[in-house]
């Protein structure tokens, strides 16, 4: 604990030292930040960011300052790899991360293609993703790329800007903690999906995984960029909305761009598992006036919220639940009757709009006949 | 045929209370007595007085609900020296035992920490072999310096093989003179917070030891020579032995005895319960006689568990809460004088308007000060300030209901008069008899209970026969704990279906309890 006190004084001190450049480097108080920024653009999913926090805190300690760097800063030739943990919650919370199968993975996929990566970058800037690489990249010595490809939490690989851009996940590597590493080469991203799947389940539910490996330039072409501070400055908004700070919330909204949608309470939550996702629907009474309902489907994340039937945010725009007092976001494993909830939509990353996006991501893709509702005010 | 009678005892912050209860849940006798720098000095009076008049010989059981160990736990003192063993290499390497804990707590009780290969995977295989050399030199290691070792292993609430030979390596290596709290006997999945209710469990041995020693000697020198048990966290009892080894268990049980004696004392099983004091009030919620639990992590002390406590929602309302007025307008709160009431309200002679004042003017509150010191309170601050309270009254009671469905709500504490009679969503408002010692209540009323947390695959023996083995678990430790054959019963059964795990994963938990045999 010293040393962190100590490595905080010497951060915040090196951040003004270092704020005339771009590359910057990550504070503690920038991972609290960081890590409630996650929570809501994890959109009620992308897992708990408990445990990736207490790794870049452990990873700040061993192997000091994390640093961000835009893609202007970079060979635009050099290699950016991903890396991210997949597997089951309920098994990460019980066999936490070596640290080394993030590093394995990332070697294994540079070692296939001959080319040692200049950063790392977040698949799934939302949820505990948010958070591995800086991690791993404090291990290996690397900056992290300050872009991602979902800037919101997903279930599946395949679900990415990236996808969009025709920019394959494959060749791509899963490795354990004990030295298991699988390559594979796959003929479209689908594909990779599964046989990631399949090798998570054959090696303990709980894996590093590097995937859509490309240049520093594809990343500034078709990456979501700046998302990284755009967590941070999101979560330190928020931060300062729980502190009940004056005209906190307002600058929360306008600075996201969203919309509070409604203030209700919780009415209804019914919960099914079905081909290993988490699905649910949540039905919330207004506040004020009771025969106001508005009703939010579930898979893993927030996807669809109806108000009197009618769809009012749809994916790939965000669901955020917040809690009505503390303004802390709310996770769908922890929702429960009689909670009040400000229901928030926030608009998707502006790189989402772009043609095949409700294919791949609309509500559609994930079985509702629903059309999507911009709220960006973009028609894909 | 004579009829057993049962003491129960609750030492709270403030007060310590003492309660005989006979076969038929009747209050015979009951004291409140202030709790004492050594909590045992407490214990030993309330005692003595509570058995005063009734025929000692018929007493069989004591039963003991107190915050010791949070209390030692929150204040950093008599906590001993701990090692922690973590079997799991090479998984779970990047974050070390203590983490995240605070910084004070954690100089205070970690003294040596390893993680060593060993521990499951969610399917029973073996993470790694155990490193059995690594444990005899950890233990070693240990000697001289720590009191006990917090031991814990991946998955071992599925798989506790390795935890178990661990156990036994240490024993042989410090010849038993460095006791050993295991995991899987502590908590729930959740490595890291099971790992770290392990380490304040074993953190607690000391202190445990103590309070279990002066409970029996109290009972002793009155002539007592009666089973005696602690009450846990949700509400059932361990044996005094049995505490000694587990005491983290019981750090919660204040307001679930609290709760339950509620409950009991209003002849209910399934209720709201608010307890109103002087600075705050608690809304909770009992399901067929024990209380809702949290789905949140509790945090012990600054520390992450995952712990099960009773799911309570607490609020600044209570009978020594401020009231101002500015203007036409009226605010209520968040300051409060507390226990003061009973010199700072004005009822009281005091100068500060509190909701006490405006209990005793709109009538609510009778014979606490003298009335006429509050008439100068305006209609309109009574109705406003009344106007809040019930609001958030209301409020507390609905966040907590866990249907639409109308729920009788008991009022208890010593400002449950700020409780209107009718409450929106509540079907009547129940001030029982004897509510002043709820808590002690409760203790002696407590039942023994036996649990089951674990993962099943459905797809190998099918869902029913799964949930029948397990429910067959909780019963059987429930027996095991004490609990009458005849009369043991499940409690509750919840089923977590594991998401992106292959197959019918299932995290089952079961819960049985029964009263006490013979």
């Amino acid at each position: 604990m010293h040393l962190l006190e100590f490595e905080r004084s010497v951060l915040s001190t090196s951040l003004e030292l270092t704020q005339v450049e771009t590359m910057r480097e990550l504070t503690l108080d920038d991972l609290d930040d960081m890590v409630i920024g996650a929570t809501l653009l994890g959109t009620g999913g992308g897992g708990d960011p408990y445990i990736a926090r207490l790794m870049v805190r452990q990873a700040m300690e061993r192997f000091g300052a994390i640093k961000i760097v835009d893609p202007s800063e970079l060979d635009p030739d050099g290699l950016v790899l991903t890396t991210a943990v997949i597997g089951a919650p309920t098994v990460i919370i019980e066999k936490p991360p070596a640290g080394t199968e993030f590093v394995a993975c990332v070697k294994a996929l540079a070692a296939h293609l001959g080319k040692e990566p200049v950063a790392l970058m977040p698949i799934e800037v939302g949820g505990m993703n948010t958070l591995i690489p800086l991690a791993t990249a404090a291990e290996m010595g690397l900056p992290v790329i300050d872009a991602d490809s979902m800037r919101r939490a997903f279930p599946q690989i395949e679900m990415t800007v990236f996808t969009l851009a025709g920019i394959p996940a494959a060749p791509m590597s899963v490795a354990d903690e004990k030295g298991n590493v699988v390559v594979f080469q796959t003929i479209n991203n689908q594909v990779a999906e599964k046989l990631a799947r399949a090798s998570v389940m054959q090696l303990g539910m709980a894996n590093g995984i590097s995937c859509y490996p490309m240049t520093v330039k594809q990343v500034s072409d078709h990456g979501i960029q700046g998302s990284m501070s755009y967590c941070v400055d999101l979560g330190k908004r928020l931060n300062a909305v729980k502190r009940g700070e004056e005209g906190a919330f307002e600058e929360f909204l306008r600075f996201s761009g969203g919309r509070k949608y409604f203030s209700g309470k919780v009415i209804d939550v019914d919960r099914r598992t079905t081909a290993g996702f988490a699905r649910g629907t949540v039905v919330l009474e207004d506040l004020a006036e009771s025969d106001r309902i508005m009703r939010v489907e579930i898979q893993n994340e927030f996807l669809i919220a109806f108000e009197d039937g009618k769809p009012v945010i749809t994916t790939p725009d965000l669901i955020c639940f917040l809690d009505y007092e503390t303004a802390d976001p709310i996770t769908t494993e922890t929702l429960a009757y009689g909670q009040r909830i400000n229901v928030i939509g926030l608009p998707c990353a502006p790189e989402w709009h772009q043609p095949g996006m409700l294919e791949l991501v609309g509500p559609k893709a994930f079985g509702y006949d629903v059309d999507f509702v911009s709220m960006g005010g973009v028609t894909a | 045929m004579s009829t057993r009678l049962r003491i129960g005892i609750d030492v709270g912050g403030t007060n310590t209370d003492a309660v005989v209860v006979d076969d038929g849940g009747n209050v015979l006798s009951s004291t409140k007595t202030a709790t004492t720098p050594d909590p045992s000095d407490g214990i030993r009076i309330a005692l003595e007085e509570v058995i005063a008049d009734v025929d000692r010989a018929h007493i069989t059981q004591a039963m003991l609900g107190t915050t010791h160990p949070a209390n030692a736990i929150i204040r950093r003192r008599d906590l001993d020296p701990i090692g922690i063993l973590r079997l799991a290499a090479p998984a779970s390497l990047a974050i070390r035992p203590g983490m995240a804990w605070p910084k004070d707590l954690h100089d205070t009780v970690i003294g040596r920490a390893a993680i060593l290969r060993g521990g499951f995977e969610y399917d029973g295989e073996e993470i790694s072999p155990l490193d059995e050399d690594g444990v005899r030199a950890f233990a070693r290691d240990c000697m001289g310096v720590v009191r006990a070792i917090a031991l814990s292993s991946a998955f071992a609430p599925a798989t506790t093989d390795h935890e178990l030979r661990a156990a036994a390596i240490i024993n042989e290596v410090t010849g038993g003179q460095i006791a050993v709290s295991m995991s899987h006997q502590v908590g729930s999945l959740g490595l890291l917070e099971r790992e770290n209710a392990t380490i304040l469990n074993a953190s607690l041995f000391g202190v445990a030891r103590r309070v279990v020693d002066g409970f029996q000697t109290a009972l002793t020198s009155h002539g007592l020579d009666v089973e005696s048990y602690l009450t846990q966290n949700d509400g059932t009892l361990m044996t005094a032995e049995e505490a000694v080894r587990l005491p983290i268990l019981t750090v919660g049980s204040g307001p679930t005895n609290s709760m339950r004696g509620a409950c009991a004392l209003a002849g209910l099983s399934n209720a709201l319960v608010i307890d109103v004091g002087g600075t705050s009030a608690d809304v909770g919620i009992l399901v067929d006689g024990f209380p809702r639990e949290s789905a949140a992590a509790v945090e012990v002390g600054g520390v992450r568990t995952n712990f099960r406590m009773p799911d309570l929602i607490s609020i600044g309302l209570g009978g020594g809460t401020v009231v101002t007025e500015s203007g036409s307008t009226v605010i209520v709160g968040p300051d409060s004088v507390g226990y003061l009431v009973v010199t700072e309200a004005l009822v009281s002679g005091g100068r500060t308007l509190t909701l006490s004042d405006i209990a005793v003017r709109s009538g609510r509150l009778t014979g606490f000060g003298d009335a006429s010191l509050a008439a100068g309170i305006s209609d309109a601050t009574v109705t406003g300030a009344l106007a809040w309270v019930d609001e958030q009254i209301t409020v507390l009671c609905d966040r907590m209901k866990a249907s639409r469905a109308s729920m009788p709500l008991i009022a208890v504490g010593g400002g449950s008069h700020l409780v209107p009679e009718h409450v929106n969503g509540v079907a009547e408002v129940i001030r029982p008899a004897h509510y002043a010692v709820a808590n002690a209540f409760g203790a002696a009323i407590a039942e023994a209970s036996g649990a089951v947390d674990r993962v099943y695959r459905y797809e190998a023996l099918g869902r029913d026969a799964c949930l029948e083995e397990a429910k067959q678990m909780a019963v059987d430790a429930a027996v095991r704990a004490g609990a009458d054959p005849e009369a043991v019963r499940i409690t509750s059964v919840a089923e977590v279906p594991m998401s992106y795990l292959p197959g019918q994963g299932c995290r089952v938990q079961v819960k049985a309890a029964g009263p006490l045999k013979g």
